[in-house]
């Protein structure tokens, strides 16, 4: 187990130093520099301040001097500064609680909804429910969600009237009462919540399904059957515990993509979170919060990769033991 | 040195009197031939969208801005008074082009290094693999939306970077055919013969090794033009006045209030054509190989 620890520990540092590597490369290949947005637009910017702008940010060092001070500043959770002068850590920190909050309830009615329809049509395979939700599953499948985002906002924003379409709170929302604002919130919450959940329904229960038809053919369920035990309880307790462990290696793989799909719907949404701070400094081109979210969205990606390798040897003594069954 | 032609010596197959299983298989599977239906009008669309056009997409009518749905212009106009459904005609051909040849790059990545990493082994593959790896913890569409902000959008640029980020399963897959290929008496007697490395892998190995890539190549066909209409909406997709399917829903994203044609038929447009390739690649699966059918 140590041994594979350190294997894995291992890849995971080489791999944050090969992801740095690129996204700083590409950050600063590209033709023109940063400061060019705040230069080129002022015609008063002379040559000197504009020398002296390169210079407050490193830019006349060789690249890979660059990369080293950015490095070292990165190990001390500095992430260097916005082109408006913030620092991007504190940029990036203000807008976590709202992607937070926004992420973990749609894990949350992922699983809520994905689990006991994957399981209902793996137990009732080939009845109209599971005929029902394979069709519904491959249509979600090939829906893009900021369409259907789309869509909600007209039927229930617009014809409806009954949702807000846009923020994450009213503006009168400071003299509300709290029960008041937390209802607030739920209404303007509930789409963004639903939107940024839906493809993960659609792909967690066809995922348990598959596993549920697996696992339920597997000796010891038999046994579980031919012992007396009840349905509900061969189904519940034997089965689909087995069938929910890779479950957790998917929920570890699929966090960042969460993150990443917040650039849509937060931008639709008008949601200030971390995705639409992505989406913001992408169109402004503020590179130091580009190249930092980057790599904090890799570090995550890596770390649900290595959490997930974990989780895996666990439970799986072939990982655990054996050299690498590739 | 030249090659024996041994294929030559042998006696021609005579051809099969009934259709072959794949196609049986295909022909059988109605939801998969639906698919194909479905790409095969897209493409016609693409093709023909200057003959179905009621108009020219980019002709702008000051008098009729953000007209509904009506028997002159059947999908409504948009903001400067464009026909949608010419548009939307137009848009086809976006959409398709960036699908398939964003994938022709992702296979052509895929493919070679796949190729190297599965027949040459050894530290060549523990190379390639450790990119893939590391390829796969990028996170691909902040990825892209960061060089495409620095190089600014471009038609090309959005295919080249789509396929870059996405051949990593395709290296893999191949990289396993060829790894089981590579043993087998067939390759072990080309070589006897005297085949050189690039004769074997690209003549006598690669043909029989890309039967799964076929499916995998058609699933990021429908991908590729979801992430192509999500770029065009934030943007940073292919750019106005060239019609997208993308484009056209930024315009009814900001006119959500007024206009829902904007919003409802591109949507549309892009929900069938994905699930059309969909079908059409899981089909392909279950014909190549029923055993994965479930």
């Amino acid at each position: 187990m140590t041994a594979f620890l350190f294997q894995k520990a291992w890849q995971f540092v080489i791999a944050f130093f090969a992801i740095t590597v690129i996204t700083f490369g590409i950050m600063h290949l590209a033709p023109g520099e940063p400061t060019d947005i705040q230069t080129e637009m002022n015609p008063r910017v002379s040559a000197q301040a504009r020398e002296h702008l390169r210079r407050l940010y490193g830019l006349d060092q060789p690249l890979y001097i660059q990369y080293e001070r950015w490095l070292k500043r990165f190990l001390t959770l500095d992430l260097g500064t916005a082109f408006d002068g913030q620092p991007v850590t504190e940029k990036i920190v203000e807008r976590i609680p709202i992607t937070a909050v926004i992420e973990l309830l749609s894990l949350g009615l992922i699983l809520v909804v994905a689990v006991p329809i994957g399981v209902l049509s793996a137990i009732k395979q080939h009845s109209w429910f599971d005929k029902v939700t394979t069709l519904a599953v491959f249509i979600g499948f090939a829906t893009p969600s900021f369409w259907l985002a789309l869509l909600l906002m007209i039927l229930f924003g617009v014809h409806l009237g009954w949702l807000p379409i846009s923020g994450y709170q009213s503006l009168d929302a400071r003299g509300l009462s709290f029960g008041g604002r937390l209802l607030d919130w739920g209404r303007h919450l509930i789409l963004p919540v639903f939107i940024s959940a839906f493809g993960g329904i659609a792909g967690f229960s066809r995922y348990i399904r598959s596993k549920m038809l697996e696992v339920v053919r597997q000796d010891y369920i038999r046994t579980a059957r031919a012992k007396g035990l009840k349905e509900t309880t061969v189904i519940f307790k034997h089965a689909l515990r087995n069938a929910l462990i890779p479950i957790i290696t998917l929920l570890g793989l699929s966090i960042p993509g969460l993150v990443e799909g917040g650039v849509i719907f937060e931008t639709i949404f008008s949601i200030p979170g971390m995705g639409q701070l992505f989406y913001q400094s992408v169109v402004a081109r503020d590179y130091p919060v580009v190249m930092g979210m980057t790599v904090i969205a890799s570090i995550l990606t890596l770390f649900g990769n290595f959490v997930a390798d974990l989780a895996y040897a666990l439970v799986d003594p072939k990982v655990r033991l054996g050299k690498e069954a590739r | 040195m030249v090659l024996p032609r041994v294929e030559a010596e042998t006696t021609p197959i005579p051809a099969p009197a009934l259709p072959s299983p794949f196609w049986h298989r295909f022909q059988k599977n109605k939801i998969a031939l639906a698919g194909g239906v479905v790409v095969g009008v897209m493409l016609l669309v693409a093709f023909l969208a200057p003959l179905l056009s009621p108009h020219p997409p980019n002709l702008i009518d000051v008098h009729n801005i953000l007209a509904p749905p009506s028997a002159d212009h059947p999908l409504g106009t948009d903001s400067l008074g464009r026909d949608v459904l010419s548009r939307m005609f137009w848009g086809a051909r976006v959409s398709l082009l960036v699908g398939f040849v964003s994938v022709a790059i992702m296979l052509a990545i895929g493919v070679l290094l796949g190729a190297l990493s599965g027949y040459y082994g050894g530290w060549v593959d523990n190379l390639i693999m450790r990119f893939v790896d590391i390829m796969l913890s990028v996170p691909t569409f902040f990825l892209i939306l960061a060089v495409i902000a620095i190089v600014g959008p471009s038609l090309f640029l959005i295919m080249g970077i789509i396929g870059v980020t996405s051949w990593m399963g395709v290296a893999r897959l191949v990289r396993g055919e060829f790894i089981t290929l590579k043993e087998s008496d067939y390759v072990t007697a080309t070589r006897a013969l005297g085949a050189g490395d690039l004769r074997i892998i690209f003549l006598h190995i690669l043909p029989n090794a890309l039967s799964p890539v076929y499916v995998s190549a058609i699933l990021r066909v429908a991908g590729a033009i979801l992430t192509e209409s999500a770029l065009s909406l934030l943007g940073l997709g292919v750019q106005p006045p060239t019609p997208s399917w993308g484009n056209i829903l930024t315009e009814g994203k900001d006119n959500i209030e007024i206009a829902w044609w904007l919003s409802v038929y591109p949507g549309l447009a892009i929900l069938v054509t994905v699930l059309g390739f969909n079908l059409l690649g899981e089909g392909l699966r279950d014909a190549l190989d029923p055993r994965l059918k479930d």
